[in-house]
């Protein structure tokens, strides 16, 4: 069981207020608990937590770079498994570690079967170098390098899905979670560390200062995400969709006005078409995962 | 303090960083509304939420303001109030 | 005993002998049959040791750096463009100070694209802070697997090492070879004691990073871990020779030097033709000798200027290019460096690359040119192509 006592995650970490990947640090140590191996990727958990010698992390902890974790996971896993020690090695890296550059060694890991579960925490965009778009950005999403502007509104593409490219790779168990539920997150984290061989997490980490909304609300958004259907909590297990969450879905509207990097949307009037395609998306999530709660006539 | 080669370091040090300082506006709780739920303490990003002996506490050391408690607090017992000086 | 053994596959042996708990790496011409060769150990039983087939160079250190972390003594080999693709890992490695010791089958960098021998791949990873031995013949760079992981590991250095031998003409190339019993290893090289350990039992975080106010004396230690690296290769190379009769206790070997009028800087399998060349001279009175370079780092700069004290032209002869620079050759800088204040003529030549042939009389026009002081040029271009 999750022992809620443990503090694994130190205070004195750089992070911003109301840091969505600080609080995935503390829950996913949390569920972890002392004997476990963290491998960080560079990026912003990275650097916040680990300016030398204020390390915020009371477990082992290894960074080597911003592409390779999984591979130096897969190294620590076999050293382990050579010596019977008993540590759980889990790997917590950005989405720009993980969608894009890192891509290679996660997918060599995977394959292998190594077991290790590797936890992407989804800020959707790089945002240690300055919120610049990742293959985990949002369609419509404005970064410093998809900026909305007169021939543009925002990031082109949609979002990659990486948890269908893992369970193609015969990951025994993938699990998308929130933040802004921290039960979930700390359940599935137990459950992925105590399955044999490579899983995946992600979980949606709202970034108050990439997304551009007041960091008191990152609970609050994440939630609103789910609610309109453009983030889906589910579980896969051995390929096989197990269980998503299921919801009243609202609109996207509510979700997209809250935040910064959607603002060009309703400025100067609101952009009917674009926002039809991205609750498009939001629809077709719904109908994927199956999450309408049907309300009787 | 001798560097530790490898840029190594045992854990210990990060409460050296006083977030404290950040702060613009300040938690603080109304006991009389608090239900205990738990929200708080787990949702802080920087541990800095207790609630020991019936009694929410705020570590100012580290709390950096954010007001996510606030936010998320269910029975409305906390609020946020700007800091004097 | 005497074996008749492909260079790879005494490789392959000596990673063996050394013990290693992982071994990861990626296949690539002409370092293939080594992991091909412990492949085979791993399936038959011979070796105890986790073997990850990897999807690329890149994961093949990485896991190699994160076993290494949590306390294994790992195995890799690679040769050219795996190594560039390795480049980002080569100098975190050295940065954590992991005491990984890797193969390098020389061979050169595209493009054009050439499988063939010459030393760009390695030389130009100098500055990684990786130590850097490279052997003559088969023999040599068997043993110098040996010494390498011992000075590695030493706590006076952890600092990773290759061992450089040149693809082809020495990996695949089958020689009489000795080598050493597991008993006797295991006499030499005492098991991996880690310094830095990811272990729950005593956490420490890994690769933090550095403000401005710590990085440059991580630099500053790695440096001088480096030139401690030295004394360690130095001193583990005369306890193999103690042990096993070979002794390399220096970092460089003359060869004839004494009255040397002309004298020859290399490394690696070169050092081969190059004696038999100056064995040639010296019976028709020419008098040339060698300086075989070992230990490439950390350079042995001192044991070169001794070496070379009072001669006066010296030939480097350059498997390699520095583009862009007036000497040409990254060697030639550093001989040319360690002579400072000397007045002896350095030259480099840059001969052999992509696999080009050198022949003793190449070797003879060289001892010519650098009498007449003329140097710092490529050495045998087909001028008809030009
Ligand atoms: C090979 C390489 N390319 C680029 C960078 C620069 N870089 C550092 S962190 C980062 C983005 C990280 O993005 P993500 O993984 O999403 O983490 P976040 O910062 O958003 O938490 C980039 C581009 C790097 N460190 N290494
Ligand atoms: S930029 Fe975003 S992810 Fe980075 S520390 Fe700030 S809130 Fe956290
Ligand atoms: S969230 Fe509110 S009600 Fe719940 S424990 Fe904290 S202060 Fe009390
Ligand atoms: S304001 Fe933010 S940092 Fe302070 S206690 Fe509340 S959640 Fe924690
Ligand atoms: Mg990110």
């Amino acid at each position: 069981m999750v022992d809620k006592s443990l503090e694994l995650f130190d205070c004195g970490h750089r992070a911003c207020g109301g840091c969505g990947p600080a609080m995935l640090a503390r829950l996913m140590l949390k569920a972890t608990g002392e004997n476990v191996i963290v491998v960080a990727s560079t990026g912003c958990m990275e650097v916040f937590s680990t300016p030398y010698p204020e390390t915020a992390w009371k477990v082992p902890w290894i960074h080597s770079l911003f592409e390779n974790a999984a591979a130096v996971a897969s190294g620590i896993e076999a050293s382990l498994k050579h010596n019977n020690r008993t540590e759980k090695v889990v790997c917590i890296c950005g989405d720009g570690a993980t969608f894009d550059i890192g891509m290679l060694c996660i997918s060599g890991a995977f394959e292998r079967g190594h077991d290790i579960t590797y936890i992407c925490y989804d800020n959707e965009a790089y945002m240690n170098t300055g919120i610049q778009r990742s293959g985990a950005t949002p369609y419509d999403a404005s970064t410093t390098t998809t900026p909305a502007g007169r021939m543009s509104t925002g990031n082109a593409l949609p979002k990659k899905d990486l948890p269908q490219i893992l369970n193609a790779h015969g990951a025994s168990y993938v699990a998308t979670a929130s933040v802004a539920y921290p039960m979930d997150v700390m359940k599935k984290v137990e459950k992925a560390i105590n399955t044999p061989g490579a899983c995946y997490i992600q979980v949606h980490t709202p970034c108050s200062t990439g997304w551009g909304f007041d960091g008191a609300k990152t609970i609050e958004i994440g939630k609103q995400a789910i609610e309109c259907g453009l983030w889906v909590n589910y579980e896969m297990e051995n390929g096989e969709l197990k269980k998503a969450k299921k919801i009243l879905r609202t609109p996207v509207d509510d979700y997209l006005k809250a935040q910064k990097r959607f603002r060009h949307l309703f400025k100067p009037e609101r952009n009917a078409e674009e926002i039809a395609k991205i609750q498009a998306i939001a629809d077709a999530n719904a109908a994927k995962y199956n999450i309408d709660i049907k309300l009787k006539e | 303090m001798a560097l530790r080669i490898g840029a190594a370091a045992a854990p210990g040090r990060a409460p050296d960083n006083k977030t404290g300082s950040w702060r613009v506006f300040m938690p603080i709780v109304d006991m009389e509304k608090c239900t205990h739920c738990g929200t708080c303490t787990l949702a802080c990003p920087e541990t800095a939420v207790s609630d020991e002996d019936g009694e929410i506490r705020f570590d100012l050391d580290y709390c950096k303001g954010c007001g996510v408690c606030a936010n998320e607090c269910p029975a409305k017992a906390i609020k946020m109030i700007l800091e004097e000086n | 005993m005497l074996q008749i053994m492909e260079g790879s596959h005494a490789v392959a042996e000596a990673a063996k002998l050394c013990r290693p708990e992982v071994v990861s790496a990626y296949p690539i011409t002409p370092q293939t049959h080594i992991v091909e060769r412990l492949a085979e150990m791993v399936a038959d039983g011979e070796l105890d040791a986790e073997y990850l087939c990897v999807d690329s160079e890149l994961s093949a250190l990485s896991v190699c750096l994160g076993s290494s972390a949590a306390g294994s003594r790992v195995y890799s080999a690679t040769s050219s463009q795996g190594l560039m693709l390795m480049a980002e890992v080569v100098f975190n490695v050295a940065g954590m100070r992991q005491p990984i010791i890797m193969s390098i089958a020389n061979r050169a960098l595209g493009a054009p694209l050439s499988i063939w021998n010459d030393q760009q791949d390695s030389l130009s990873l100098r500055d990684s802070g990786w130590f850097q031995l490279y052997g003559e013949d088969v023999q040599e760079m068997t043993d110098q697997h040996f010494i390498a992981y011992k000075a590695a590991e030493r706590h006076d250095v952890l600092l990773p090492g290759f061992v450089c031998f040149d693809g082809f003409i020495l990996s695949h190339t089958y020689e009489p070879v000795d080598i050493p019993t597991q008993e006797e290893i295991d006499a030499y090289l005492p098991p991996y004691v880690p310094y830095n350990k990811l272990d729950a039992k005593s956490p420490l975080s890994m690769g933090m990073y550095a403000t401005p106010d710590y990085y440059m004396e991580f630099r500053y230690e790695t440096d001088l871990a480096m030139q401690r690296a030295g004394n360690a290769i130095s001193e583990v190379g005369k306890e193999f020779g103690e042990m096993f009769g070979r002794d390399y206790s220096m970092h460089t070997e003359s060869y004839r030097m004494d009255d040397a009028d002309v004298a020859f800087v290399a490394l690696g399998s070169i050092c081969g033709t190059v004696k038999d060349a100056i064995d040639e001279m010296r019976a028709d009175g020419i008098k040339a000798g060698l300086v075989k370079i070992r230990t490439y780092r950390p350079f042995p700069a001192k044991e070169i200027a001794h070496a070379l004290a009072g001669v006066p032209k010296v030939a480097v002869l350059e498997k390699n290019i520095s583009l862009g620079t007036s000497m040409k050759g990254i060697v030639g800088l550093e001989v040319k460096d360690a002579l400072t204040g000397t007045g002896i003529d350095v030259y480099s030549y840059v001969v052999g690359l992509g696999g080009r042939d050198i022949r003793k009389k190449d070797i003879r026009a060289i001892a010519a040119l650098a009498e007449k002081g003329e140097g710092n040029m490529f050495y045998g271009l087909r001028t008809e192509l030009l």
